[in-house]
């Protein structure tokens, strides 16, 4: 390009400047040729106007493609890459003969990002002319909204239908803000069975947020929405959940993934293989029939759970996409409180079952003797009192040594025992049994039960041990609380001679890489110094508890097996002195709990249980029929030919 | 015989301008090809707006400069009644009111005025040639802001800029006084607290945003901001044509249109930017040289206005896209999609080759 022949106007144009008034060209006569040279100068003014700018655009250009390349090339890359979570597979959950619990099946959902929605019931409203929305899904829909906040993919509906996604995807330029996406979900094939042992997994709440954070592992759980939240799902959340992975994906502006550039897969979660053996779980549910209650059973060898019964159960499925408001409150105001934890968190008196053990301190302490004999008149009195602490058997016993108290479970006998035991010495003796301890289950919120001490009522109730407080502990009553799951323990450590193992739900961890497996609580925790002389003669006595003139006679009737155990029944309502306890006028909820322990066979114990029916009567007639049929086919592999008829009004024992 | 027909068909186009407006034509092709994703129908539709534009160039490249003078009062005053008709019955399209109806198309009167206001300041001058007093430059001015304010009022920021610089570019290079305009420049200073006042409050976001776009990033911000990395993650020689992560990832909005330089920046980086504006300063230069030697001053006038408008878009919207200057509607001439304004650019040429080529006929 040329200027050459603007300049040349320019000089040629140069001379004739000075003639010229300044401004504006106001002048009396025109000068063409001192026009062109303004015209010129004008346009060589803009021409350096357009050169300056320009020059500032190049600077600009330089500045930011040169000085700040590297830190808009940052930028450049943010924009088209993103690190998406790819979550892992959650470990599955089996039982001890490799049966599936728990697993993840594949299904999918309608999710709604609620950050780009205004008026989400006008949306759901659109939904609802597409695919079926039920009020119930709107329901979940808002709980799941309230409980986690700023959450990026909520559902609206799970589980469609081929067909619902066939006719969503079609109209589904409609709804920019809903997705239809592929997810795996936890499926509890057995239901309402076990429900209590395995729990739940439910949506990470803002309160799960902040403790993944506050355990430093919230990295890892990007990308996952759910978390174990009841049972071996919460307590092995850590094996269960696996290593959240990632992939570098090219995006577009729209956040749409173009490409995946590169990824480190996910390491799945590792599988729990259980003690529980689901058959049995079953057999011993079923066996409860309409009755509320638990029964915890434990493989004396190992410690590990064999059945962990809570009935009434749940289906923990409901729970897995997020509870309905209607589903949670039916559960919730249920008088039969399906979602408590019987066996775990439910504490009992324990009764009588609690006797053998009372009698085994009797003899280690040195209290009695095999031979001591007391004459029980049906009541027992302290030395200068009224008071008639009575026994069950109105009239007594006769003759009752040690033998006999446990197979006729006289009161009369405790009553006299514990009156002559310091209760600090009880205390210290029965704890090696976890009674008033966690047992230390692999489960969360164990029930501590109670046993009583000084100290323990000095605390509670800044009073001094009484001598009448010691008299009820002696039959299991009085302060005295355990959980099923202490009983069983107890009657595991018994029927043990002495070693105690933590009772584990799980039995071995199986890696999912490597496939290796690492043993859960393998070995015993302790060994407790007992005589086998006496372990031996309370077992004798547990055993002939089941043969005839044992309370519980009737329900160890043609046993294959060498058949121990104790009947017990738990007060629900105080009886006063002068009344006598009648069970067909009580209400229902008001009746006695029954509970039975048992352990067999009885030389070599391969299970060892304790068995809690609410208000079930005497333990005798609920309890001890449930345990045989848990035995029988645990022993037997024998199945009870029909329901179990259990009567609980069912005469005798106490 | 062919080579006689093509001589008379190509006498009246100016072949230096014509070469470089071809040159900034092709690599807007090219980029646009990479901004609508090689997509052809979008480049087959900019290939028919180019036609129809080269034609609307050489109709007006055959107009002398005198019977264009002939045109400009009427076609001011027809501009100025389109755009009192806009305001009254216009359609409202995206919050502005800028269309009117004319049978079954729709057309905005706004963007005649580009042409339409140099040539009617340029005809005034003209006339009063002989007796140019500071009054005129006063008359110029009214007839500029008239239809000026009458676009702002849309709104349409970006054209009334573009119609405002195209007058006072006339303004300016019939001499009005450099005291004036220091002292027009100083109150223009003054009054902005008062223009802001006056703006909308999306014009005023978009000026607070220039100023911090990171305070909107995902709103008003969020062009600058995208548009500013296409161009600084360019480089010196850019990431390849058909390569812009920021274009083919849809960072970009409004890439085939007014951000399209952004697309180019990235794809071509610095090299490309500096030709870029070394084809501008080539296309504006020979306007200034045309103007230069032009035999009216009308011609002088229209010619040199018109060369500057080309530098007001080009500017404008660079600056636009680098973050400099706030986000207004001015597309990268000779670059962006669009047949409208393609056709009002390629007028411009037009006019510039009329002038460039009449210019002997009438200096006698």
């Amino acid at each position: 390009m040329s200027h050459g022949s603007i300049g040349r106007n320019l000089f040629t144009a140069g001379p004739r400047r000075r003639g010229s008034l300044a401004a504006g060209g106001i002048g009396e006569y025109r000068d063409p040729g001192l026009e062109l040279y303004r015209f010129h100068l004008r346009l060589w003014a803009a021409a350096a106007i357009v050169l300056a700018a320009f020059a500032v655009l190049l600077g600009r250009f330089a500045y930011l493609q040169v000085v700040q390349h590297g830190y808009y090339s940052t930028k450049a890359e943010d924009n088209r890459i993103s690190v998406v979570p790819v979550p892992p597979n959650r470990g599955l959950i089996l039982d001890r003969n490799g049966v599936v619990l728990a697993r993840n099946d594949s299904a999918y959902t309608l999710e709604v990002d609620p950050r780009r929605v205004g008026d989400l019931d006008a949306l759901i409203d659109e939904i609802a002319t597409v695919v079926e929305i039920q009020p119930r899904d709107r329901k979940r829909f808002r709980k799941l909204l309230d409980e986690t906040k700023g959450a990026d993919s909520l559902p609206i509906k799970t589980r469609l239908g081929d067909e619902e996604v066939a006719r969503f995807a079609a109209q589904a330029f409609r709804f920019p803000a809903v997705e239809i996406k592929a997810r795996l979900y936890r499926h509890y094939p057995f239901g309402a069975v076990g429900s209590h042992v395995l729990g739940y997994i439910g949506r990470i709440t803002e309160r799960d947020l902040e403790r993944l954070e506050a355990d430093g592992v919230a990295a890892n759980y990007k990308g996952t929405d759910f978390i174990g939240k009841t049972g071996v799902e919460q307590s092995y959340e850590r094996e269960l959940h696996g290593v959240t992975g990632s992939a570098r994906v090219e995006i577009d502006a729209n956040g749409r993934g173009v490409r995946t550039l590169s990824s480190v897969p996910p390491v799945a979660g590792n599988a729990l293989q259980l003690t529980l053996d689901i058959r049995l779980q079953q057999v011993a549910e079923r066996a409860f029939g309409d009755y509320r209650g638990a029964l915890v059973a434990i493989e004396p060898a190992t410690g590990g759970v064999l059945a962990f019964v809570s009935k009434p159960g749940y289906d923990p499925n409901l729970f897995v996409e997020g509870i309905d408001p209607q589903s949670w409150d039916a559960l919730n105001s249920d008088p039969d409180r399906p979602l408590n934890n019987r066996a775990l968190t439910g504490a009992y008196p324990p009764g009588s079952t609690f006797k053998p053990f009372m009698a085994l301190m009797a003899l280690e302490l040195g209290k009695r003797t095999p031979d001591f004999t007391i004459s029980d008149p049906g009541f027992f009195s302290l030395p200068g009192q009224t008071h008639r602490y009575r026994d069950w058997k109105v009239g007594g016993h006769g003759a009752v040594n040690l033998h006999k108290s446990i197979v006729i479970s006289c009161d009369t006998y405790y009553y006299g025992l514990a009156n002559d035991t310091d209760i600090d010495r009880l205390h210290a003796f029965l704890s090696q049994f976890s009674f008033g301890a966690r047992t230390g289950i692999d489960v969360k919120g164990e029930h501590t039960g109670l046993l009583p001490s000084r100290k323990w009522k000095m605390q509670r109730f800044k009073q001094r041990w009484f001598a009448g407080d010691s008299i009820s502990v002696g039959i299991g009553q009085g302060y005295n609380l355990a959980t099923p799951l202490q009983l069983a323990h107890a009657t595991n450590v018994l029927a043990n001679n002495g070693v105690v193992y933590r009772p584990h739900l799980v039995r071995e961890v199986v890696d999912a890489r490597s496939g290796e497996r690492r043993a859960i609580e393998p070995e015993p925790i302790a060994t407790l110094k007992l005589n086998p002389r006496w372990i031996s003669l309370v077992k004798t006595a547990m055993v002939d508890v089941t043969r005839p003139g044992g309370t519980a006679a009737r329900a160890g009737a043609g046993a294959g097996y060498t058949f121990a155990g104790k009947t017990g029944t738990a007060q629900v309502i105080a009886i006063k002195q002068t009344e006598k306890y009648d069970e067909k006028k009580i209400d229902e909820r008001h009746r006695d709990h029954a509970l039975f322990i048992a352990f067999a066979p009885a030389e070599a114990p391969r299970i060892a249980l304790a068995v809690l029916v609410e208000n079930g009567g005497h333990g005798s007639a609920t309890a001890a029929p449930i345990a045989r049929i848990v035995l029988d086919y645990y022993l037997l592999g024998k199945l009870p030919d029909r329901p179990p008829a259990l009567d609980p009004t069912a005469e005798d024992e106490g | 015989m062919i080579a006689r027909l093509w001589q008379r068909f190509t006498a009246n186009v100016d072949g230096p301008l014509f070469g470089v407006v071809a040159l900034v034509v092709t690599l807007g092709l090219f980029t646009l090809y990479s901004a609508v994703n090689e997509n052809p129908a979008r480049l087959t539709a900019q290939l028919t707006n180019i036609a129809v534009a080269l034609a609307a160039m050489w109709l007006v490249a055959q107009v002398p400069p005198q019977t264009l003078m002939r045109l400009a009062v009427p076609a001011y005053l027809v501009g100025l009644a389109l755009l009192v008709a806009v305001a009254l019955y216009g359609d409202v399209v995206n919050g502005a009111r800028r269309w009117l109806h004319v049978g079954v198309t729709r057309f905005q009167p706004s963007e005649m005025m580009k042409i339409a206001v140099p040539l009617m300041l340029a005809w005034y001058f003209h006339k009063n040639e002989a007796t140019l007093r500071v009054r005129d430059y006063a008359i110029a001015a009214v007839l500029l802001v008239l239809p000026t304010a009458l676009i702002a009022r849309q709104p349409d920021l970006g054209t009334a800029v573009l119609v405002l610089a195209a007058g006072f570019y006339v303004i300016f290079l019939a001499g009005l006084s450099w005291r004036i305009l220091a002292g027009l420049a100083v109150a223009g200073l003054a009054s902005m607290p008062l223009a802001w006042s006056f703006l909308h409050d999306y014009q005023r976001q978009r000026i607070l945003t220039l100023l911090d776009p990171s305070s909107d990033p995902l709103g008003a911000g969020y062009h600058t901001i995208q548009s500013t990395i296409a161009v600084g993650s360019g480089g010196l020689a850019g990431k390849g044509w058909l390569n812009g992560t920021q274009t083919h990832l849809e960072f970009i909005p409004e890439r085939h249109t007014d951000f399209i330089f952004a697309v180019f920046s990235e794809e071509f980086g610095l090299a490309g930017n500096a030709v870029l504006l070394a084809l501008y300063v080539a296309l504006i230069g020979r306007g200034l040289v045309i103007a230069a030697r032009a035999p009216t001053l009308f011609a002088r006038l229209t010619a040199g206005a018109i060369s500057l408008i080309f530098f007001t878009y080009a500017f404008v919207n660079m600056g636009m896209v680098s973050g400099m200057l706030p986000v207004v509607g001015v597309p990268l001439p000779f670059v962006s999609y669009g047949g409208t304004a393609l056709v009002t650019l390629f007028l411009g040429i037009g006019i510039l080759m009329g002038i460039s080529r009449h210019r002997k006929l009438v200096q006698t």
